[in-house]
């Protein structure tokens, strides 16, 4: 039990030592580290720990080193990742039949696998550790503190790390000087809007009422996006600090997680961190001797995009439809059954303990003028380095989608780069170099929203990625008011018409009097948000639409109905492979025999074809290509 | 009205005495229930509306507003595709048409034989290894068109050998 | 009460702090469109986003049905944007709306189409696919259309306001969302008590009752003997189909409009409420005195009978077992004065007009056969009547006043007169229970104790010769319900209550002409709290105005048990005058 200050320093001490000791080396032992993010957990991480376990034993090792697994490392492309302490050596897509050989070379042997090692693309040398891999360099964490090196399951490595050092501070601040303190970090919510955290909380406490409630938005229904989840998964105790300092700043008792059902194991570390803390009296009353009592229970979102909308959230924790409130009245007023309320998104929360450890001060010291701090970034797509990255404020998107995300694959062309989701918009080329912040994202015609960031090539289509879009949001639509209920499936008619080749000058009008039409009249965000990824494509691509509409072409071959697989008679040798996998019976012999071959080449019938691209991918001389 | 089997209307009349100190734990009980039998039809619905007050309508109108629960039965195997931006943009519609074709079955449907559900889902966030596609919880990290018959054909051989 | 200084359209006003811009703009003398808003925040969802204004201090345009006035506030209703936004909210709604005006009852009182109007939307600005149609025509009661519905909600919060119920609700969502019973059941196929409430809020066809006006056409021509009867409830409200303003009785042109239209003979219920009062006046009395199952309650609302069935299967015993007083009237047009004018029963077509939907329902009843004929063949609502008398050309304000026709059953009482309002039943069984319980009349005559035209629960002690009978009075399945658990609980005191299935009783039965202020121009603001009471008193004016006032004294009940029946509760009588019940199953199979 952690019932005082005192209980806490002296635990803190001890743990923060044996946390460096584990770290530096200096219990005399290793320490190996698995990731036990999802993407590593579905490449095998948790047999690949057993068989760390079972290899130890079998040595007769196994008090000389420790297994374990963290949250994300963030590089989930390269994933599974093993690491090494105190050597700090990292190996990536580890598989199972490695770890003898880890356990005989490095653990063992002491020497390094290279063969595991991460290799620079630019450079092309092996590198050994961590913090000297490009992808990692121009990161810095915050939110994601913690996440990647202690165990999320056990709350004494998060005490080590210095959790609730940040609520121990609250505690001897008053309440208005914990919200100043917010305030004056400049901390702004990164669920979306970008609203400042510390307004919200002070509007939260000018409202006098019997009770209130914190709620912690994970519902992260952004597609492509998974920062919310990998902080949950990767250090739950830091959210629930946030949530705790949260509670003390404007005076609520109670808190509410609201995480996507499809988020299990982000679930279960969340339930544990909970039951631990409860157990150490660090949830419940009287936290650390003070007058402040708080709880919190997890609530499943059950599948519904719109339910990260915070009225829609509400409604969904109390048990009904989740369909969006009218505003005012403002949650922070009358919020969760009608008492005042406080969403915030887990990022934001997770940055909370930092300023309230660190001071504001230091918080606000990274950014640029008016976004301070770090943001993570879900970085995917046309990427080589698809992962979660945490960068400060003002990185420019040259810098996250080159030097971090590792640049486009197999030399193809950026096209752009889609952030906030379904909200947003997509940034070209020509943006490269503008600094990512709140305000400039939008001046550029984007958003930042919850983070995000889908890189596209040329192979892309982005009036495809427009009715992507419009399809998820035509799904998601809760269905309450007429803009969004039946302007989004207009919308999406128009798109999938000029997908199709049908589509005619006069679409284009109406799509725009569409969406300024759902912007303008819908009742909550989703609506008022919806057309962005059309009209942002519109503004830096509407020759594409145009080559839809009017040359009834999809340039970069992706629309079904307007393009076509050809077979290059001069390449094509006729091996014939290519007609035995394709479903429709459509590529035939002709009689031409290219010069230097010897059998006649094949030739697709177009009218046939279901352009199912078996074939494409069956021919080995690259005879076939889309027309 | 299909009647429930005693031993159901005991197991569901426990799962909502389990949340009756909840404020409002109607989403609670529907997922208990929908984690344990995989669906959650009228019969059951009536039931929670008479252990909780709520009327069946709302409570029919939460159960047809959250895509995670189902009315009707899902197959053994419950094949989630990630139609998810960052698996989108990575052939994600490929492979799921690949599902759908040699499943015979659209998204949200059942196979004949009960064995398999395909489900369009939206980011599992495991965007770092799109394509990706979970199958019972289990996650497929990118999957190419071609590796479906052979999930197929192993999931198909797992379930003859039980 | 604090006040607020608004401006409008560039005018100063003062208005109560708290109201919605919808709201005070009403009162300034604006009218803003509007259509999921309704009656006071009974339906308040902002969502079907046609009452776009611009407002000072908002960020873009709102909802003014949600929204609150605030000192200094600048609303235009009148600014491009705000024009063209509701015009396209409309027009958006069109795009999915079947549209068939010409076919479709509502057409005269529809608000969608009056919303299209003001706003000036077209109904091919957008086109697409329209989302699925399911129609639903099983039950007797009401139909559901959903090719017609705009998703406002407002049967939604009416059904549960009312009844506590919510046998509706939203499915699915997005574009694929409609209204329905769960599962998208019928009517017929849930336990919808069929009262029609939810009918009487919505602002298209989508809901509607289950028209008869052919079966009735088609008697005509078939060249039965058409005889019709009219409730209480009907001449209190039916004026304002032509104008009138509420609350206008119309007895005597409703009479004459009724003749115009062919009926051969045209009765009044009233004669069948006396003959109630005398049935279970005496089955109270009865049970009163032979230790019978208390308290009784009153049976003479189909809404009411249908909610027992479902849901108080073991109350059973406590109803009256006397049919309602239409069904009563009708088995006796079809038995006594079939007889009296030597027809053959199978030739007698009898049409109730009624305030109600569920008497749609309840005359389809197997319990409410004779010798295997309904005692009424078909039901019309008020808002049917009125159609009805549109169609024959007839101009309803311009014909004299007439007299119900006077044969065999055309005296009535007061007493029956009031059956129309909640807690009429009540005192009129009351006036003759006392009266038959101590020889006296019961002084003064009006028990304005169990009066009211609202939706609570009002009770009343009576000292009766001694005897203090205790009487309740619920109308609105949400109040019943009280009532009905305490006597599940055994912690009833009462021996009598009265249970009516409409809050208020049949003057705001499901067959009621609409009350939508967008349409009446002439009543004050406030019609949606008023027209309760205005049709109540239509009522008890009329009782006051008859010099019988207590059924047991009306000569022609006295002559129809003495010709023909024997005396109250006798064999005859409750072969002709009851009915059964049983329990039902909310959701069978049906589909
Ligand atoms: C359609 C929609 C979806 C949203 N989804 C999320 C989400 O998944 N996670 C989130 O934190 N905020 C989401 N938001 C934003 C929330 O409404 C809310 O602004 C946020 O949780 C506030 O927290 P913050 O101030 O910490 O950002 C969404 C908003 C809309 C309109
Ligand atoms: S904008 Fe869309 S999601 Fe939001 S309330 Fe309207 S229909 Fe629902
Ligand atoms: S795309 Fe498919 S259908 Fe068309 S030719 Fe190739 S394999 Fe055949
Ligand atoms: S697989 Fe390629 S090379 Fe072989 S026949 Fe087909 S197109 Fe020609
Ligand atoms: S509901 Fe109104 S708009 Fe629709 S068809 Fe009927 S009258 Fe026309
Ligand atoms: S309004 Fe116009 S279209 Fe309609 S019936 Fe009259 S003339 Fe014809
Ligand atoms: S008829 Fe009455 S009970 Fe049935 S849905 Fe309508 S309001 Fe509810
Ligand atoms: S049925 Fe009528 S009242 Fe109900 S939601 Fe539809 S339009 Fe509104
Ligand atoms: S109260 Fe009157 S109108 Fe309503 S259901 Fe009963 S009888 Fe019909
Ligand atoms: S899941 Fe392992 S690095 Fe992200
Ligand atoms: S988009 Fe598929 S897992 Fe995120
Ligand atoms: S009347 Fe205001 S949104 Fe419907």
């Amino acid at each position: 039990m952690i019932s005082s200050v005192t209980d806490l320093n002296e635990r803190f001490e001890a743990l923060s030592k044996s946390l460096d000791d584990k770290i530096k080396g200096g219990d005399g032992k290793r320490h190996i580290v698995l990731c036990g993010g999802t993407g590593c957990l579905s490449a095998h991480s948790t047999e690949i720990m057993e068989r760390f376990n079972a290899l130890l034993k079998e040595k007769g090792i196994e008090d000389k080193a420790t297994v374990n697994q963290v949250g994300c490392f963030g590089f989930c492309s390269q994933g599974p990742f093993v690491k090494i302490y105190p050597e700090d050596t990292l190996y990536k897509m580890v598989k199972i039949e490695d770890v003898d050989e880890i356990v005989e070379k490095d653990l063992i042997g002491g020497e390094i696998v290279e063969r595991l090692l991460y290799v620079d693309p630019k450079s092309g040398e092996k590198v050994t550790k961590q913090e000297d891999i490009l992808f990692y360099k121009k990161q810095r964490r915050v939110a994601l503190n913690g996440c990647g090196v202690i165990n999320p399951e056990d709350i004494n490595e998060a005490i080590g790390m210095g959790a609730f050092q940040g609520i121990k501070r609250a505690l001897t601040m008053t309440q208005q000087e914990v919200v100043d303190e917010v305030l004056a970090s400049g901390l702004r919510g990164r669920g979306g809007g970008g609203f400042p955290t510390g307004r919200k909380w002070q509007f939260a406490l000018n409202v006098e009422a019997d009770q209130k409630y914190v709620v912690c938005n994970g519902d992260e229904g952004d597609p492509g996006a998974f920062m919310d989840r990998s902080i949950l998964e990767g250090n739950p105790l830091g959210v629930i600090e946030g949530m705790m300092i949260a509670g003390y700043a404007f005076g609520a008792s109670e808190g509410y997680f609201y995480v996507r059902a499809e988020y299990p194991i982000a679930v279960k570390r969340l339930k544990i961190a909970i039951e631990q803390a409860r157990a150490e009296g660090l949830l419940g009353k009287n936290i650390l001797g003070s007058d402040f009592s708080f709880d919190c229970q997890i609530r499943l979102g059950a599948g519904a995009f719109v339910c990260g909308e915070e009225t829609a959230l509400l409604n969904s924790i109390e048990g009904k439809r989740g369909m969006p409130r009218p505003r005012p009245p403002f949650p922070a007023i009358k919020g969760l059954w009608g008492k005042p309320t406080c969403v915030n998104n887990v990022e934001t929360l997770a940055c909370v303990p930092y300023i309230l450890r660190e001071g504001a001060e230091k918080f606000a010291s990274v950014g640029t003028e008016k976004s301070k701090g770090t943001k993570v970034f879900a970085l995917g797509g046309k990427v080589n380095n698809v992962g979660l990255v945490e960068v400060p404020m003002g990185t420019t998107l040259r810098e996250l989608i080159y030097d971090i995300g590792g640049g486009i694959p197999d030399g193809k062309q950026f096209k752009a780069i889609q952030t906030g989701g379904p909200s947003g918009g997509c940034l070209t080329a020509e943006y490269l170099d503008e600094p990512i912040d709140f305000d400039n994202l939008v001046a550029k015609g984007s958003m930042m929203g919850s983070g995000g960031a889908i890189v596209m090539d040329e192979d892309n289509c982005m009036v495809d990625v427009a009715k992507f879009y419009m399809e998820f949001i035509c799904d998601e639509s809760c269905g309450k008011c007429t803009p969004c209920r039946i302007g989004t499936k207009r919308m999406l008619e128009i798109l999938t018409r000029i997908t199709e080749g049908k589509g005619t000058m006069k679409d284009l009008d109406e799509l725009e009097e569409l969406s300024q039409t759902i912007k303008a009249n819908s009742l909550c965000a989703l609506g008022q948000t919806a057309s962005n990824p059309v009209n942002s494509t519109l503004a830096h691509f509407r020759d594409e639409y145009l080559a839809h509409i009017v040359d009834k072409k999809c340039p970069a071959h992706v629309c079904k109905n307007l393009m076509s697989y050809k077979i290059d008679a001069d390449k094509c040798i006729g091996c014939g492979m290519c007609a035995k996998g394709c479903p429709a019976s459509c590529i035939t012999r002709t009689d031409y025999v290219a010069e230097g071959h010897k059998l006649a080449s094949m030739a697709i019938d177009a009218d046939k074809c279901v352009k199912c691209g078996a074939c494409i991918s069956t021919c080995k001389f690259n005879a076939i290509s889309k027309v | 009205m299909a009647k429930l089997q005693e031993a159901a209307v005991a197991q569901i009349s426990e799962i909502c005495d389990r949340h009756v100190n909840d404020k409002t734990p109607l989403m609670m009980i529907l997922s208990d229930i929908q984690n344990e039998y995989g669906y959650i039809p009228l019969e059951v619905q009536e039931l929670v509306s008479k252990k909780t007050g709520i009327s069946v309508a709302e409570i029919y109108g939460v159960v047809t507003f959250y895509s995670f629960f189902s009315l009707t039965p899902k197959g053994k195997y419950v094949v989630g595709c990630c139609l998810g931006t960052a698996c989108y943009v990575k052939g994600a519609q490929n492979v799921i048409d690949k599902f759908q074709e040699l499943l015979g079955i659209k998204p949200g449907e059942t196979s004949e034989d009960g064995l398999f559900t395909l489900d369009a889902l939206r980011c599992i966030g495991a965007c770092g290894i799109a394509p990706a596609v979970s199958i019972n919880g289990k996650v497929y990290p990118k999957v190419k068109v071609d590796q479906v018959p052979l999930i197929i054909k192993e999931l198909k051989e797992e379930a003859a050998k039980a | 009460m604090s006040l607020v200084n608004i401006k409008i359209e560039g005018q100063p006003y003062q208005v109560e702090a708290g109201l919605t811009i919808l709201e005070a703009a009403k009162a300034c003398g604006y009218e803003i469109p509007s259509l999921c808003a309704f009656n006071h925040g009974e339906c308040n969802q902002g969502s079907c986003r046609v009452c776009l204004v611009e407002a000072t201090g908002a960020r873009g345009l709102v909802a003014s049905c949600v929204y609150p006035v605030a000192e200094g506030m600048e609303i235009k209703i009148s600014s491009p944007a705000a024009v063209q936004a509701r015009r396209r909210s409309v027009e958006l709604m069109l795009s999915n709306h079947n549209k068939n005006c010409q076919q479709c009852d509502k057409n005269g009182q529809c608000e969608l189409l009056h919303v299209a109007q003001i706003t000036g939307a077209r109904e091919d600005a957008f086109q697409g696919v329209h989302s699925e149609t399911h129609i639903d025509t099983l039950a007797p009661g009401l139909i559901r259309d959903t090719s017609k519905c705009i998703l406002c909600g407002r049967c939604i919060a009416r059904c549960s306001n009312a009844h506590g119920m919510g046998i509706l609700g939203f499915e699915n969502r997005g574009f694929a969302t409609f209204v329905s019973p769960a599962e998208n059941r019928s009517f017929a196929d849930s336990p919808c008590i069929q009262c029609g409430q939810c009918v009487n809020v919505c602002p298209t066809g989508a809901l509607m009752e289950h028209s008869e006006i052919d079966k009735v056409d088609a008697a005509f021509k078939a060249g039965k003997h058409v005889i019709v009867q009219a409730a209480p409830a009907v001449r209190a409200a039916i004026g304002e189909e032509f104008d009138n303003p509420v609350g206008t009785p119309c007895t005597g042109k409703m009479i004459a409009a009724l003749r115009r239209l062919g009926f051969e003979r045209v009765y009044d219920v009233n004669f069948g409420a006396d003959l109630t009062i005398m049935e279970e006046g005496t089955e109270l009395l009865g049970r009163l005195t032979n230790g019978g199952v208390l308290p009784m309650i009153t049976s003479c609302s189909p809404g009411w009978i249908n909610y027992a069935e479902y849901n108080y299967g073991d109350l059973l015993p406590h109803l009256s077992s006397c049919k309602s007083p239409h069904e009563m009237q009708g088995a006796v047009i079809k038995s006594y004065w079939a007889q009296e004018k030597g027809i053959d029963p199978k030739d007698i077509f009898v049409v109730s007009i009624m305030p109600c939907v569920a008497k749609k329902f309840e005359k389809e009843r197997e319990q409410l056969k004779t010798n295997g004929l309904p005692d009424v063949d078909a039901v019309l609502t008020t808002r049917e009547l009125a159609r009805m008398i549109r169609r024959a050309g007839i101009m309803f304000n311009r014909l004299p006043d007439e007299e119900w026709d006077q044969d065999i059953m055309g005296d009535y009482t007061g007493a029956a007169v009031i059956f129309g309002v909640t807690g009429g039943v009540m005192e009129a069984a009351l006036r003759t229970v006392y009266y038959k319980l101590t020889g006296k009349e019961c002084e003064p005559i009006e028990i304005k104790a169990v009066r009211g035209h609202d939706a609570g629960i009002r009770e009343a002690s009576l000292d009766i010769n001694g005897t203090t009978v205790n009487v309740a009075i619920a109308s609105g399945m949400k109040s019943a319900k009280v009532l009905l658990d305490e006597i599940r609980e055994g912690k009833s005191k009462y021996q009598f209550i009265e249970i009516m299935g409409c809050p208020g009783g049949c003057i705001n039965g499901g067959g009621q002409p609409y009350v939508r202020p967008c349409f009446m121009p002439n009543e004050a603001d406030d019609i949606l709290d008023t027209y309760k009471e205005k049709r109540a008193q239509a009522l008890y004016s009329e009782d006051e105005r008859q010099t019988l006032r207590q059924s047991h004294k009306n000569p022609q009940i006295i002559e129809l048990y003495e010709k023909y029946l024997g005396e109250p509760n006798s064999h005859k009588a409750h072969e002709l005058l009851h009915t059964s019940y049983a329990a039902r199953e909310g959701f069978n199979d049906v589909k």
